[in-house]
């Protein structure tokens, strides 16, 4: 029997893990899921991935929020089942200055490339990633551009990244 | 953006007196059939590719951050750039995040004005891609008939829009422009003209002995691999798998058109090579023009924007967009503060996902199988690095 509804999804996850888990959150069911604490989410995401009834068989999106004023990086995952057409969506903070949360390459493999851009772009450390690399950026970039706090530098290698206004007379 | 080098590896194996090297090559960036500025490293013994490690980031553009900078509205142009082939799509998706984070309610017109838009545009980027694709594999003349009908589709959404890549159409809240006066026949007389030619084009391309010999058996991906790697769109239905967000995840005005979801059946050889990949973007366009002909003879009258704030503000909150691109569900994360700004802006693209199964597939086929695999997956590459 498919548990299509988010709160049979998340009493589910409650059930089995606990404290790891947070409250359900969500206005729309695009929206709706919960927290997971940083240790927890390899376990959690195989739970949905196998788990008869669920089978989160897809993660849809993996992505990256920078919340500066709560001091954390929130990474987000979007779960799909194709089975069953349901979404849920996974939220795991970590503290931005030591980013870091247990890599689901191993669950799916859609997550190696996006934990890669992930790593890029926001500098979240994926454990356990087998080829953590950056994926867009030139390997010699300084910082994490989706960074809020990210100062891009003036120049790349002799190249300026500014220019003078074409308006000016 | 990282494997630095164009290094021969030699790795010699003596084996009964003869020796061989596995080769490395560096394919792209400016290969003409990497379909945009993509770069593989090949890792070859003699023909045969032992890996093709894709090697991205060339056309990486920030378009995520640019979102934080320019606020909601004047997002827009910026979202033609995501996959500018399929335009219409990225502004849909963006214009469907803003509707849904701040509950706006879209006029019925601009909603069928949305889709008769986007599926044109549809089978603008699928001529484009089967007739790239028959170049590929080395028969000019496909590619010619296709770019003629495209450019015809290029006039019309010319006329609807001023432009003709980079649309700029929709906007949060509907579209920017009613449909101008003649137009509507002027299309319906165009989809009345396409319908027939996709036979044609099939008779001239589609089962050329060659051309199925190319195509058949290459590069097979089932449908548990394609979930896995979250492949989408035609590439994930040439697998089998039925699934168009179009029909599934039901948003605008589709849940009352009458449409098919063609999917990949293995009839050149197995379920998922790249021959289902290429004919169920061919009879996509068939529903795109059964789409077409009910939108633009259904049009109902009434206003084609709601009214929306010109200091667009949406609510605090998230959403996630899914939205049935050409080259499959493309996803759109958008996180909204409150403020005028986008907090974060996510797009999850086709094509990313489909680049990164390359790795895999290319194991064991010819160099020249790759060429075919990349034009099977319909590769765009500002989508992949965005």
């Amino acid at each position: 029997m498919a548990a299509s509804d988010p709160a049979a999804i998340h009493a589910a996850l409650r059930s089995h893990f606990g404290d790891a888990v947070g409250d359900l959150a969500g206005t729309r069911p695009d929206n709706t899921g919960t927290t997971v604490a940083p240790s927890a989410i390899v376990d959690v995401c195989r739970f949905l991935k196998t788990e008869t009834g669920l089978a989160f068989d897809c993660l849809s999106n993996l992505s990256g929020v920078d919340y500066p004023k709560r001091n954390v990086i929130e990474v987000v995952y979007h779960l799909y089942s194709y089975r069953y057409r349901h979404l849920f969506v996974l939220k795991v903070d970590v503290p931005r200055d030591n980013p870091a949360v247990p890599s689901v390459a191993g669950v799916w493999h859609a997550a190696e490339w996006q934990e890669r851009e992930v790593f890029d772009l926001l500098g979240v450390t994926f454990e356990g990633h087998p080829d953590l690399r950056r994926i867009l950026m030139p390997e010699d970039w300084p910082g994490h551009p989706l960074r809020k706090d990210f100062v891009e530098p003036e120049e790349y290698h002799g190249i300026s990244t500014s220019r003078e206004s074409l308006l000016k007379t | 953006m990282s494997l630095t080098g164009f290094e021969v590896e030699i790795q010699r194996e003596v084996d009964g007196g003869l020796s061989t090297e596995d080769m490395t090559l560096s394919m792209g960036p400016q290969h003409p059939s990497t379909h945009g500025v993509l770069r593989f490293v090949v890792r070859a013994d003699g023909e045969v590719m032992k890996e093709a490690i894709p090697d991205i980031g060339y056309l990486h553009r920030s378009i995520e951050k640019i979102a934080e900078k320019v606020g909601w509205h004047g997002f827009m142009p910026y979202t033609d750039r995501v996959d500018y082939v399929a335009a219409m799509f990225c502004n849909q998706g963006w214009a469907m995040a803003g509707e849904r984070l701040a509950g706006i309610e879209v006029p019925k017109r601009s909603e069928y004005c949305r889709v008769i838009a986007a599926e044109f545009n549809r089978i603008q980027s699928h001529l484009l891609s089967v007739g790239s694709m028959a170049m590929d594999i080395g028969a000019y003349t496909p590619f010619t008939h296709a770019l003629r009908e495209r450019e015809y589709i290029n006039d019309l959404i010319e006329e609807l829009c001023g432009a003709r890549l980079t649309f700029n159409y929709m906007r949060i809240g509907g579209v920017a422009w009613d449909i101008p006066p003649g137009w509507r026949e002027k299309a319906l007389a165009y989809v009345e003209r396409f319908e027939p030619l996709i036979d044609e084009y099939n008779a001239l391309i589609s089962y050329n002995k060659i051309y199925t010999e190319r195509l058949g058996n290459v590069a097979v991906i089932t449908a548990q691999e394609a979930i896995e790697y979250n492949l989408v769109g035609p590439n994930l239905r040439g697998s089998g798998v039925r699934y168009d967000v179009r029909r599934d995840e039901p948003y605008s005005v589709y849940p009352e058109l009458d449409f098919d979801i063609p999917v990949g059946t293995g009839e050149m050889g197995t379920v998922g090579d790249c021959f289902d990949r290429y004919i169920v973007r061919m009879r996509e366009m068939k529903e795109s023009c059964k789409i077409l002909r009910q939108c633009l003879q259904g049009l109902p009258p009434g206003p084609v924007i709601a009214k929306v704030a010109r200091n667009f503000k949406p609510p605090a909150g998230d959403c996630y967009v899914r939205v049935e691109s050409a080259r499959g569900d493309m996803g759109w994360y958008v996180v909204s503060d409150g403020t005028a700004f986008p907090h974060r802006c996510k797009i999850r693209t086709g094509s990313f996902a489909a680049m990164s199964i390359i790795q895999k597939v290319s194991r064991n086929l010819m160099i020249a199988d790759l060429i075919a695999v990349i034009a099977s997956f319909d590769l765009v590459a500002p989508e992949i690095d965005r």
